[in-house]
């Protein structure tokens, strides 16, 4: 089975400086993975790299094909969904509008009513917030509604950068939790970035570990969890 | 009280068209944060184009929308060709690259149709109607074209899927990338649009100051002034601007005017309304740049 | 190179200094001597009276781009309305001269003064404003220019729409040079001493501070730079400047009319500043001739370049000048001064980088 996302050899610049050395790693549709490491180790940097925010050398291809070097918007077009660092709200549009921007490239009318539903199921909080702009959100529900947008892609690969960034611990339980339910149910494969170590092993099928901007560790998420040494070292817990 | 009411309805006139500008101006500023000081002259550009195909012939309702479109795809090339390039590039290189674009059109029709006064025939039919004492048929005729330009403009930006990612990448073109949008696309459309808008002023306003490369200089200005007092970021803003600049520079000169007749002291009148516009662009720069409807950016250390 | 010969070791320093100061001081003795060219072929008659009129010209607008290029080539601020100091400055001399009787040389103090005010006192709420927010207010200052000039109340001293006309400058001392060529020398020393100014001011602790303000104004502010005043006193230098270029052109043209000073000719500044090269002392110069010679050939060049193209209608100068912007921010950002640095550097690059010992 063609892995959903391989990185071979990936190498990022922010104009001099090189922040990502030879990274490569894959992912198996239908799985979570996520990569942890400390800060400034180069977890966002992949991101990035995987949807050209950034400046990127090496082969990164989604589902056999190759993507480095695309524009961002025709990454997503592919099936890319993006949730990224500090959300990413229209924060002048409402939360309707919100969503359906994100469904601006699909034709669809019956899938997008569908997927708008599967929205308001997951998250019933911003059916209530429709006509509110989205800038007035609370942290949590702004993170909610970015994870909805990336839904409204109907995407295949999820990319997610540090969804609990700044949020009480009871909003990020309840959001992990869904994201559980996105991956079982709607069959959607995640790329978790995480500083919470512990939470994203959870969740988590596979970990790959960063420490400036190369990977010193990958394995299941459980033997990861499990193995002390690591945890100390790596993960500082 | 008549005169007054008078002042005020050629304000609203007048006021129609600096709108439409300080619209295409706004349009062209929320999307690319440049300040496109070419409007006057490609509004003026427009209107000559409009004239040429009057002269042959063309009847004015269907030459108004071949140079509304003309002008669009004009407006689509200068920001895909000559602007996107220069994406990152200094602000001063941006300004000199808008003041190279305003010297070539204003010259061009110079050099394409001369320099000599042109009169403009106007679209509108002369009849007597209701308020005809104060409303000329062009003038009412400006302002209702402008009414159903905006009107539609806002249905296009508020109820369709284009105006919405139009308005998405123009506020956040990160985020808007990341939903699919093509935002340099985005970009070149609202070039075009705005190029379009500006056709439809030039060719509204020339009959009243007659067609000649310069006509539209001054009345950018006022343009100008009609988007920073709405706020260069609030397109409703901008039109509401533009009609209060309309009017407030009528009744300027009207209350000189009386002043003048009362006293025997000129303060200002008719020749001073570049000068008041002049004023009003520089005080909403230096005390309230965000305008009344504007958003305030802060810039922080 | 350092043979010892009989002669005596005083003359070869008294030559040696004369060479040293004459290679230190190239610039000025160049001067001087296309100086005493100009006027020996002026008074041989090669050099006719209208080619002085257009050096005069030429000089005049390099010190008013000079003016422009001390705020936007080397402070960073934007400014599309230089030509409204032109015109103050000039109307400031024409003023003085034609309503108080002021002799020409003194007003050129006055005229310098008056704008170093006038322009401290614009840069002062322009201190906010930053990149295009203050393009917009200058142009909006270019476009109402004409219009403020005109104005009724002042209409006594500045003559209206007509204008204030003046009469010619002759040389003193029944001195054997013809007004055009007096104007000549006055001129060029004002542009001497104006750029040796000038040269002084951007070495100096002030210069980088200005400097330092346009590359990054945030830090330089938390270096301890006022910005402040170092803004608003650069608005007011750079006014300054463009104002003496006022006075001499209000001398050179006899005479000042509101019309003359449209928002063409702040364009115009602003053409001289990009095509000689954005914050270069050399480069007002060029710009300077630039302008002037695209005055005077822009119809031949124009007519030219549509006739070699085989075009229908007319090719304006005024867009060959927007085609030669948009053209020089791709090709030449840095003008032509900035062009032949480079290329003076890269020659360098090869004659030093010979490799040794192969």
């Amino acid at each position: 089975m063609t892995a959903l996302l391989e990185v071979e050899g990936l190498r990022a610049f922010y104009g001099q400086t090189q922040a990502l050395h030879d990274v490569s790693f894959s992912l198996e549709p239908g799985g979570i993975t996520t990569l942890l490491g400390a800060n400034g180790a180069g977890k966002t940097t992949t991101l990035r790299a995987i949807c050209s925010m950034v400046h990127a050398e090496g082969a990164i291809r989604f589902d056999g094909q190759p993507i480095r070097g695309k524009a961002t918007e025709e990454i997503v077009r592919l099936g890319v969904g993006h949730v990224p660092e500090g959300r990413g709200t229209f924060t002048n549009l409402s939360v309707d509008e919100n969503l359906r921007v994100a469904a601006y490239t699909r034709r669809d009318k019956t899938a997008i009513e569908r997927d708008r539903d599967m929205v308001y199921e997951y998250f019933p909080i911003l059916k209530a917030r429709l006509a509110q702009q989205a800038g007035t959100l609370s942290g949590g529900e702004q993170q909610m509604l970015a994870i909805s947008r990336a839904l409204m892609l109907a995407p295949r690969l999820m990319l997610l950068d540090e969804p609990s960034f700044g949020l009480a611990p009871l909003i990020v339980q309840e959001i992990f939790r869904i994201m559980r339910r996105i991956n079982g149910e709607a069959k959607v494969s995640m790329l978790l970035v995480e500083q919470n170590a512990a939470l994203a092993l959870e969740l988590a099928d596979h970990a790959y570990v960063l420490e400036t901007g190369r990977v010193v560790m990958s394995g299941k998420a459980s033997d990861v969890k499990s193995d002390e040494a690591i945890r100390k070292s790596y993960l500082g817990y | 009280m008549e005169q007054l009411i008078q002042q005020v309805a050629s304000g609203l006139a007048n006021g129609a068209i600096y709108a439409c500008l300080a619209l295409a101006l706004v349009m062209i500023f929320v999307s690319t944060d440049h300040i496109n000081f070419a409007q006057g002259e490609l509004a003026m550009f427009s209107a000559f184009m409009c004239w040429q195909l009057l002269e042959l012939a063309v009847p004015f309702w269907i030459a108004l929308p071949a140079v509304v479109l003309i002008s669009f795809v004009l407006g689509v090339i200068i920001e895909r060709v000559i602007l996107r390039p220069l994406h990152d590039a200094p602000v001063l290189s941006i300004v000199v690259v808008f003041i190279g674009l305003l010297t070539i059109f204003h010259s061009m029709a110079g050099g394409i149709w001369g320099h000599t006064i042109k009169a403009f025939p106007s679209p509108f039919p002369k009849i007597a109607f209701p308020g005809s004492a104060y409303f000329g048929p062009h003038q009412v005729g400006m302002i209702l074209v402008t009414m159903l330009l905006l009107v539609g403009l806002f249905a296009f930006f508020r109820l369709t899927p284009l105006g919405l990612a139009m308005r998405a990448a123009a506020q956040n073109p990160a985020s808007a990338r990341l939903v699919g949008v093509r935002v340099d696309w985005m970009l070149a459309l609202g070039w075009g649009l705005a190029a379009a808008i500006g056709a439809v002023a030039g060719t509204l306003v020339a009959p009243v100051v007659y067609l000649e490369p310069n006509m539209m200089s001054s009345i950018l200005l006022y343009g100008f002034a009609g988007a920073l007092i709405g706020g260069i970021t609030s397109p409703g803003g901008a039109v509401a601007g533009g009609f209060i600049v309309g009017v407030l520079e009528n009744l300027i000169a009207f209350l000189g005017d009386i002043t003048e007749r009362a006293t025997g002291f000129y303060i200002i009148g008719n020749g001073e309304k570049l000068t008041v516009a002049l004023i009003i662009v520089i005080t909403v720069l230096t005390l309230k740049p965000s305008g009344l409807f504007g958003d305030v950016s802060v810039k922080r250390v | 190179m350092a043979t010892t010969t009989t002669t005596a070791p005083e003359v070869n320093t008294a030559r040696g200094s004369l060479l040293a100061t004459i290679r230190a001081h190239w610039v000025l003795v160049a001067v001087l001597a296309l100086w005493l060219l100009a006027i020996v072929g002026g008074k041989a008659g090669l050099i006719s009276n209208y080619t002085f009129l257009q050096f005069n010209l030429a000089i005049m607008y390099a010190i008013a781009v000079l003016g422009l290029n001390l705020l936007t080539g080397f402070n960073g601020q934007i400014s599309l309305g230089h030509g409204a100091f032109l015109a103050i400055g000039g109307y400031v001399t024409a003023v003085l001269m034609a309503r108080f009787g002021w002799p020409y040389w003194a007003t050129l103090p006055a005229a310098a003064l008056f704008c170093f005010v006038v322009g401290y006192l614009f840069g002062l709420p322009a201190l906010r404003l930053e990149g295009h927010y203050l393009a917009l207010a200058t142009f909006a200052l270019a476009i109402a220019v004409p219009q403020l000039l005109k104005y009724k109340h002042i209409e006594d001293l500045t003559g209206g729409v007509q204008g204030i006309n003046l009469r010619r400058v002759r040389a003193p001392f029944d001195l054997p040079l013809t007004p055009d060529q007096w104007m000549f020398c006055v001129v060029l020393a004002v542009a001497v001493i104006m750029f040796w100014l000038a040269r002084n001011l951007l070495t100096s602790r002030t210069g980088r501070a200005l400097m330092a303000i346009r590359d990054h104004s945030m830090a330089a502010n938390t270096m301890g730079i006022n910005l402040a005043q170092y803004k608003a006193t650069t608005f007011g230098i750079s006014a300054l400047y463009t104002g003496v270029a006022g006075a001499l052109y209000a001398l050179i043209s006899e005479g000042v009319a509101p019309d003359s000073f449209r928002l063409e000719l702040s364009i115009t500044l602003l053409v001289g500043m990009v095509v000689g090269g954005i914050a270069s002392l050399p480069g007002a110069v060029i710009g300077g001739v630039f302008v002037q010679v695209i005055e005077k050939y822009s119809d031949a060049v124009a007519r030219k370049i549509g006739a070699s193209l085989h075009l229908p209608i007319d090719i304006e100068p005024w867009t060959i000048y927007g085609i030669v912007l948009i053209a020089l921010v791709y090709l030449m950002p840095t003008g032509i001064a900035g062009g032949l640095a480079t290329l003076r550097g890269y020659v360098k690059k090869r004659r030093v980088g010979t490799p040794e010992g192969q």
